[in-house]
């Protein structure tokens, strides 16, 4: 069993074309990894795919946690694993408040694990959310609400933390988890996040700017670019990607010469 | 060469099935014995209009998208006394208490025979609340007061059908400034293959009176037809409340037919709450009348088909003096080749100014074979009013299954919990647990029958 998530020669088409052509990424538990890259090169594609979304389609390649090829499992089955994905565009589900989602995934996992389970006791559940609401500095009344129904877009990358903090994930995939977010709303999240941070957990910052990693210190940093990691370094790759752009990177690959 | 021997066809035109068979009811059976005078005329006058009126067909306008075609009409009677005794029994669950705490009172009526119970204390209070051949036979001034006041035999065939040979049902009458705070409950248990089940339910609130009535309908579901025709008259006096909430949990071999009218006085409120379950076939006409300035009315449905179900709703809310007030929501979840209609209309009369009328229809089509149609309607004829209506037919989202998937809920919970959600604000509206909770496990038994 290995304590990694290891993608190998991924390659992903969507309706028809191609988005990612052979990613190989290694993402240790207890690490930082940020992937970087200029837009439409196929991030979130990786993130849609290693959550399983229906519409893309893998033709090559293997995703391994925890000795299974992830890439087999339906959605709910990777995130029972233990694999999460912070949405960049988090979908409303009116109706159904935060409070009732939260127990219905955590009896989820309770019930893969045991098929008697008769789903967590409410007032444990309500310890427990209220517990990470507060590590997460998260207004209460948030439990009430509708899920993402009405929410500002800090409320719904918020929410998406907090979500994360109550299934806790052994791999956590944070999808542009800045974007549409101010610098304080960012430094809430980014809080939140690296207040999960630990052994157990994994992160894959996926962002389209350095911003984030000044609040999220990732430990690596990958580049991708055209569908493919093309470069890899520590956190100072960021911050040169920050000053000089992608346009060194992208000659480099032309030029036939990838990292 | 054989010669061929020419084959010989011949095509009878297949008969007109539109040719639907009246009901075999007679007017032997319109009861008259142990009634004033005035019910009696009443019922004879009903049965003649019965006589009078054919079979709706789809050729009618409210009929249009209800086809009785199927129905065995000329095959149900009407129950003998203690018929209940051979046919299935009612389970206990039904009994509870379907409100928060203890009831005022409650009436099972069970084909040929009721058992009433109401708290002395309402009784002494002036309260009404029993079955409809005790209420002929001890309040033959409140029925006269309220018959044919509210809804009129005339109205359609199954309205007068109702009116002449209704053999169970509730009147439940508040005296002037009576406030009942516990809730009284009623249902009629009607089971039987090819029994015809005819109830009519009058309520009469007089002025500045106040109560919470749950009426249901429920059945086991039988292998063979089942017919309801009903009738509910709702008078809501001045400055009178009443929180009304029907349940229709009939089982799926019933043909249901029902017309209902509430009217509320002047600054009375009327809070109405229809829930449907069940049933083969329903046509329900229910509509509110504002009969007095500053009355105001909310009218809330919920409902969930499956399998072969049909359910056809007919509302119209009549603002029929100034400053009334209006509000309907319609939501229900459609699975399998069910088929749910609604046509809403809000009609302001002449000179009923200041008037605000809403109405909304969701409906959440689930099933590739489900079909809604959702009509809304206006007709304003005041001026200085605000009317505004909505309809959707929708499905699940699928990014919204994918969300819930992501984190860790499978494909069938995620629908289910997706389909709260779309009922929730409905079950906002619900004031008791125990009407949510029974709606919340047949969504959940639906659901499951449904993903097999």
């Amino acid at each position: 069993m290995s304590d990694e998530l290891i993608i190998r020669n991924l390659r992903v088409s969507i309706d028809g074309k191609e988005i990612l052509k052979g990613v190989n990424l290694t993402l240790p538990k207890g690490e930082v990894h940020a992937i970087m890259g200029p837009n439409g090169t196929g991030k979130s594609t990786l993130a849609y795919t290693l959550m399983g979304h229906p519409a893309y389609e893998v033709t090559e390649g293997e995703v391994i946690f925890k000795g299974q090829n992830i890439l087999e499992l339906e959605p709910d089955e990777r995130s029972r694993l233990g694999i999460f994905l912070a949405f960049q565009y988090p979908v409303a589900i009116p109706g159904v408040t935060v409070a009732n989602f939260l127990r219905t995934a955590v009896n989820a996992r309770r019930r893969a694990q045991n098929p008697e389970d008769k789903g967590i006791p409410i007032p444990e559940f309500r310890k427990l959310l209220k517990a990470k609401m507060e590590l997460l500095k998260v207004d209460p009344s948030f439990a009430g609400r509708y899920l993402n129904d009405g929410f500002s877009g800090g409320e719904k990358k918020r929410a998406e933390i907090l979500q994360m903090a109550v299934l806790q994930p052994e791999i956590a995939i944070l999808d542009e988890t800045d974007s549409g977010l101010d610098i304080d709303a960012l430094r809430i999240v980014a809080e939140g996040v690296n207040a999960l941070r630990g052994e157990n957990l994994g992160v894959l910052v996926i962002t389209h700017y350095q911003r984030i990693l000044n609040y999220i210190r990732p430990d690596v940093v990958h580049v991708m670019m055209d569908g493919r990691i093309v470069e890899t370094g520590d956190a100072d790759l960021a911050l040169h990607l920050e000053e000089h752009g992608y346009d060194w990177v992208r000659e480099k690959v032309d030029n036939g010469t990838p990292a | 060469m054989t010669k061929e021997t020419p084959k010989i066809v011949t095509r009878t035109r297949r008969r007109d099935e539109a040719a639907l068979k009246d009901f075999a009811f007679t007017q032997e059976m319109v009861r008259s014995t142990g009634m004033s005078e005035f019910i009696r005329n009443y019922r004879l006058q009903a049965w003649q209009t019965y006589q009078s009126l054919p079979m709706p067909t789809v050729k009618e306008e409210a009929w249009r998208r209800t086809d009785l075609r199927g129905l065995e009409s000329d095959r149900f009677r009407l129950p003998q006394s203690e018929a209940y005794l051979d046919l299935a029994p009612l389970p206990e669950e039904l009994m509870r208490p379907i409100a928060d705490g203890e009831h005022g009172g409650q009436i099972i009526l069970m084909p040929g025979g009721s058992q009433v119970n109401l708290s002395e204390e309402l009784a002494q209070k002036g309260v009404v609340f029993t079955d409809l051949r005790t209420a002929e036979e001890n309040y033959p001034h409140l029925l006269e007061k309220a018959l044919s006041k509210v809804v009129k035999p005339t109205e359609g065939k199954f309205a007068a059908l109702a009116a002449a040979l209704a053999d169970t049902g509730v009147l439940l009458y508040i005296p002037r400034n009576v406030e009942i705070d516990q809730p009284l409950h009623s249902l009629l248990w009607g089971p039987g293959v090819h029994l015809a089940h005819v109830s009519h339910i009058i309520v009469w609130l007089e002025e500045g009176a106040r109560a919470t009535y749950v009426h249901e309908y429920a059945s086991p579901t039988e292998a063979g037809q089942t017919l309801h025709v009903g009738l509910v008259e709702v008078h809501v006096g001045a400055g009178a409340n009443l929180r009304f909430v029907e349940l229709q949990s009939w089982g799926e071999n019933v043909w249901n037919f029902t017309h209902e009218r509430s009217q509320v006085d002047a600054d009375g409120n009327l809070d109405w709450i229809f829930g449907a379950m069940g049933g083969q076939l329903t046509k329900n006409f229910a509509d509110l009348d504002l009969i007095g300035r500053g009355a105001s009315g909310r009218m809330s449905g919920f409902y969930f088909t499956d399998g072969q179900q049909h359910l056809d709703y007919d509302s119209q809310q009549n603002h029929l003096a100034p400053n009334t007030t209006s509000d309907l929501l319609f939501k229900g979840a459609l699975i399998d080749r069910s088929r749910v209609v609604w046509q809403g209309m809000i009609y302001v009369a002449p000179g009923a100014m200041k008037t605000d009328g809403y109405q909304a229809n969701r409906n959440l089509v689930l099933s590739r074979d489900a079909r809604a149609d959702s009509i809304p309607g206006l007709e304003i004829l005041a001026d200085d009013v605000r009317c505004t209506h909505g309809a959707t037919v929708g499905k699940i989202d699928p990014d919204q299954v994918f969300y819930l998937r992501a984190r860790g809920i499978p494909k069938v919970e995620a629908e289910r919990l997706i389909v709260e959600g779309f009922f929730d604000p409905i079950m906002q509206r619900i004031p008791f647990e125990g009407v949510r909770e029974r709606f919340q496990e047949a969504i959940t038994r639906k659901m499951e029958v449904y993903h097999g």
